[in-house]
């Protein structure tokens, strides 16, 4: 790993990620075992920092710390003591102080793992910032769908949804492009972000021309927020026009799989049946990112800038 | 009585467009006298060779943060840093607390400013009561008090009808309306220029439509009603090319451009830097080139600092959160020398913007230095090169994206009514 | 394999391949060698254990892997027994992980059984400071309740740190600590020749590596 923090897919060369999908596959494998424990991170403590609130990412990152023996903290300032004039970095020096083995950060504003980074002198692990990048997330769906179809090269991934509010469009964007996939993106018109296609991904408004071929389709949520008609004029609209349900997914190719970064609003973004059945894979992201999380934090976890360690 | 011989640098003033190397006598707070090899009995001798004798920079644009916000800045170290930059006149924005809604409040600034203030302090009144947006200032009495223009800079007049009737009354006064142009609903929840940037960063962006369309709607109205217009902190192509079309069909209109939107573009966000968050933004590399071009053809007709201090616990927070805006004061000379450098204003052009236009827009004594003229005057020597470290400037807040940087052209002194206030060696003097 | 900081390399399940001339060592055992030793130590296991039948060969990879299947072979031959082979990787449990600068590869583990009640024998290329098969043990227990634990190693260097001791071995290997021992298999297909070579610590690739 050239760099000491996860901040995003950006970052990561093609053969980093491999890295870690690689180093996945074996996590899966101790998921599978009778004592799902293993004692590498024994002694080590894993804070989790998450200013915005999410009960999936964080029980998963703490489920995957506890599998390595790791400590867990959670640090949940988005309700408490903490409020929005309490400066972030504040709480980072705080933080460092306690001398944490990883920082995992969660927050509603882009670039604040990266302050965060900037400061503490653990690695940090972004969880998810604002409308910037969700890293584990499109890592660990490249990992579905590379199980799923045994490669990535050459696939068509198509990215439904609220694309200009979604990390983990942006974070999935970068990942299937390095890993080698072709890449398209589908919204009504206000929520493709200005020079999308300069990320080296297509475009389209039209649901049936993005998904025409797709080996990949990927529903992204919609938000409450965005409920309020500004954005599109009602979820009824939404869902169909944009709405995967199994008449649609006919334009993908025949062995398409649909994924969901969850949690699904079904009858919106997913018809109530594809949410619960095959082709989507949702509950395999799911099992998927336990593992991915694993391998995360096994090759982050500890890393110092070189030479600390030693004076220690 | 001061006496004062500044010999053998190089007068630039605009006013009589005079650019050569001449000396300059100042007696009892005027110019007196501007020949060669004059020759004085005891005047003080500044020996201004290798340095640019200019009248002081006036600066139409700069939150002093006082009465209300006085941990950020204050008018007594607004004043210092105004004139550790040059500057020997400052106006000030109404959006302190209390707001600069009313005469006492303006009072309290000049009286503040005539006894804590090495710099002239020209305070900018609200156009509407709170800056609320709906109900006009008094006006009249404002300008009774000291008031030199009006605006609701820090936010705008949304309200077109309230606008127009702004406009219109401003004519009793004869003063402009300064407009902080950003349509807010086009703004929404942008916290950066919208474009390939934000699409990258993941940060909400707000488009330079945002500007464009409020600038066309107070150009309408300013030609409607015929009043006096000026347009704060023009960033985008399409403003400029606005302003440019309007005074060509003769508005009365006056428009300035901060020293970041000239020289810097939204690509400084990367990495989150608070220190580039400001309002409007940082825009595109297009939108800095016709800012440059919209200077230099007068279009805009002056350089404004917009200096907008902030305490450093502000800026620490996450980048929808911390204010936007930078000080800049001390940096704006170095900074726009750069135009300079580059060949987009000549050295005399340059002078204009930052002095002559200003104080003929505020209607101010200063931007000249022939005989007769008020004796404020800043030496720069344009080659001395220096290191930016805001901790050891004169203003109190340090939000500047220059902190740390290697800048060209230093204020060697700065008078005020013929009097030292500023000194690169000693700092200020009053 | 490698507990002193150089990265273990590639997760590939076969130990290192050398070029066939090129012998940058001295070769201390050649496969018939390997043969011989795998052989003799076959015939110890059946005459040492009690209870054959409930034997369970757990491969360290990668050197573990073929001088396992090869053993396993030995022993249907000699004794007619089917023996569960299995494959535990042991680096989430090293006692260095979070010293190195890079986390080490991880490498396939397959434990085809249960290992309750079975008399498990590790089997690994090369042990000289025990940590291997000290975190071969640990995750071993992870995985259930062995009746017996014991370990074979192909080359025994010394210099242990850790209470180990072997149950069998194949050649007893005085070195320097600052050598290196590795298990090198040649050419390619379903069973390469095995040879265990000492190299000096200059000629060490970093690759294989023992414990």
């Amino acid at each position: 790993m050239i760099q000491q923090s996860l901040l995003g897919i950006e970052d990561l060369e093609r053969e980093d990620i491999e890295r870690i999908l690689d180093t996945a596959e074996h996590m899966v494998e101790i998921g599978r075992r009778d004592v799902k424990k293993v004692p590498t991170l024994r002694g080590r403590t894993i804070v989790n920092l998450f200013f915005e609130s999410s009960t999936r990412t964080r029980a998963s990152f703490e489920i995957a710390g506890k599998r390595l023996s790791a400590d867990v903290v959670n640090f949940s300032p988005s309700g408490s003591s903490l409020k929005k004039s309490e400066s972030i970095l504040d709480t980072a020096r705080t933080l460092d102080a306690m001398d944490p083995d990883v920082v995992v950060v969660r927050h509603g504003v882009a670039g604040v793992p990266k302050r965060i980074a900037d400061v503490l002198s653990a690695p940090v692990i972004n969880a998810g910032d604002g409308a910037h990048e969700h890293p584990t997330q499109a890592l660990l769906d490249c990992f579905t769908v590379r199980q799923e179809k045994g490669r990535i090269d050459g696939l068509t991934v198509t990215i439904v949804g609220d694309i200009l509010h979604s990390r983990v469009a942006r974070s999935d964007i970068y990942a299937f492009l390095k890993l080698g996939a072709e890449v398209r993106v589908a919204a009504p018109p206000p929520m493709i972000p200005p020079c999308i296609e300069q990320l080296g991904v297509k475009a389209y408004t039209s649901l049936r021309e993005a998904i025409d071929g797709a080996d990949v389709v990927m529903a992204l949520r919609i938000q409450n927020e965005r409920l309020t008609g500004a954005f599109f004029p009602s979820v009824r609209e939404y869902s169909a026009t944009f709405g995967i349900d199994r008449a649609k997914l006919r334009y993908a190719k025949d062995d398409a799989i649909v994924m969901h970064p969850g949690p699904v609003n079904r009858g919106v973004e997913l018809s109530h049946d594809l949410a619960d059945h095959r082709p989507s894979v949702i509950l395999d992201q799911v099992r998927n990112g336990v593992a991915l999380r694993m391998a995360v934090l096994y090759l982050y976890a500890g890393r110092r800038p070189v030479g600390k360690r030693e004076t220690e | 009585m001061t006496r004062i011989l500044f010999r053998g640098g190089r007068v630039l003033d605009p006013s009589c467009e005079r650019d050569e190397i001449i000396d300059l006598l100042v007696e009892a707070g005027r110019v007196t006298a501007v020949g060669t090899d004059l020759r004085v009995d005891d005047a003080e001798l500044v020996d201004a060779s290798g340095c640019w004798v200019m009248p002081g920079f006036v600066d139409l644009h700069s939150h002093l943060r006082e009465p209300g916000q006085e941990y950020k800045e204050d008018i007594a170290t607004g004043g210092r840093a105004a004139v550790a930059g040059g500057f020997t006149a400052v106006a000030c924005m109404a959006n302190t607390q209390p707001v600069n809604d009313d005469p006492a409040t303006t009072d309290f600034i000049i009286d503040r400013a005539r006894q804590d203030s090495p710099a002239r302090v020209y305070p900018v009144a609200a156009a509407t009561r709170g800056l609320e947006g709906k109900v006009m200032t008094e006006m009249a009495a404002l300008v009774d008090a000291g008031a030199v223009a009006f605006s609701d800079d820090g936010k705008t007049i949304m309200d077109s009808g309230v606008m127009r009737h702004v406009l219109e009354y401003s004519r009793l006064v004869g003063v402009p309306v300064i407009t902080h142009a950003e349509d807010r609903t086009l703004v929404a929840n942008g916290v950066m220029n919208e474009g390939a940037v934000s699409t990258r960063l993941g940060l909400p962006g707000n488009p330079a439509l945002a500007e464009d369309v409020l600038v066309a709607r107070d150009l309408m109205l300013a030609e409607f009603t015929e009043a006096y217009l000026h347009v704060a902190h023009v960033s985008t192509r399409g403003a400029v090319e606005l302003i440019r079309r309007a005074r060509d069909r003769g508005v009365h209109v006056t428009a300035e451009v901060a020293p970041h939107h000239l020289t810097l573009t939204d690509e400084a966000v990367a990495g989150y830097d608070t220190h580039a968050k400001a309002a409007p933004p940082l825009r595109s590399e297009s939108d800095r080139e016709a800012c440059c071009e919209g200077l230099r053809d007068g279009t805009l007709d002056a350089i404004a600092t917009d200096h907008a201090p902030h305490a450093q616990h502000e800026k620490e927070l996450d980048f929808s959160e911390a204010p936007p805006g930078m000080i800049g004061l001390e940096t704006a000379a170095a900074v726009t020398l750069e135009l300079v450098r580059a060949g987009v204003l000549t050295p005399l052009e340059w002078v204009r913007r930052l002095s002559t236009n200003p104080a003929r827009i505020l209607g101010r004594a200063g931007g000249g230095l022939g005989e007769g003229q008020v004796a404020d005057v800043t030496l720069l020597d344009p080659a001395r090169d220096w290191i930016y470290d805001p901790a050891k400037g004169q203003s109190k807040s340090r939000n500047s994206p220059w902190a740390g940087q290697r800048l060209s052209g230093r204020v060697i002194a700065t008078f005020v009514d013929g009097y030292r206030v500023y000194d690169v060696d000693r700092g200020p003097l009053r | 394999m490698t507990p002193d900081g150089a990265s273990s390399g590639a997760s590939h399940d076969a130990p290192t391949h050398a070029a066939q001339d090129a012998a940058d060592g001295r070769v201390l055992l050649d496969d018939a060698g390997i043969r011989r030793s795998l052989m003799r130590i076959a015939h110890e296991v059946i005459e040492r254990t009690e209870r054959p039948e409930r034997l369970y060969l757990v491969a360290i990879p990668n050197g573990g892997i073929p001088l396992a299947r090869r053993l396993a072979a030995n022993l249907r031959q000699v004794a007619d027994l089917v023996v569960p082979v299995g494959v535990l990787d042991t680096t989430l449990y090293r006692d260095d992980l979070l010293t190195t600068r890079e986390r080490p590869a991880l490498r396939r583990t397959e434990m085809p059984s249960a290992v309750d009640d079975h008399v498990v024998i590790l089997v690994d290329d090369v042990v000289k400071t025990g940590r291997t098969i000290r975190a071969a043990m640990d995750a071993l227990m992870d995985f259930g309740r062995p009746c017996a634990v014991q370990v074979v190693g192909l080359a025994d260097r010394g210099h242990r740190e850790l209470p180990i001791k072997l149950d069998y071995v194949g050649k007893n290997v005085p070195t320097h600590p600052d050598e290196e021992v590795s298990l090198e298999s040649i050419g390619s297909g379903e069973e390469p020749e095995l040879r265990l070579v000492l190299l000096s610590r200059r000629e060490h690739t970093g690759q294989g590596g023992e414990s």
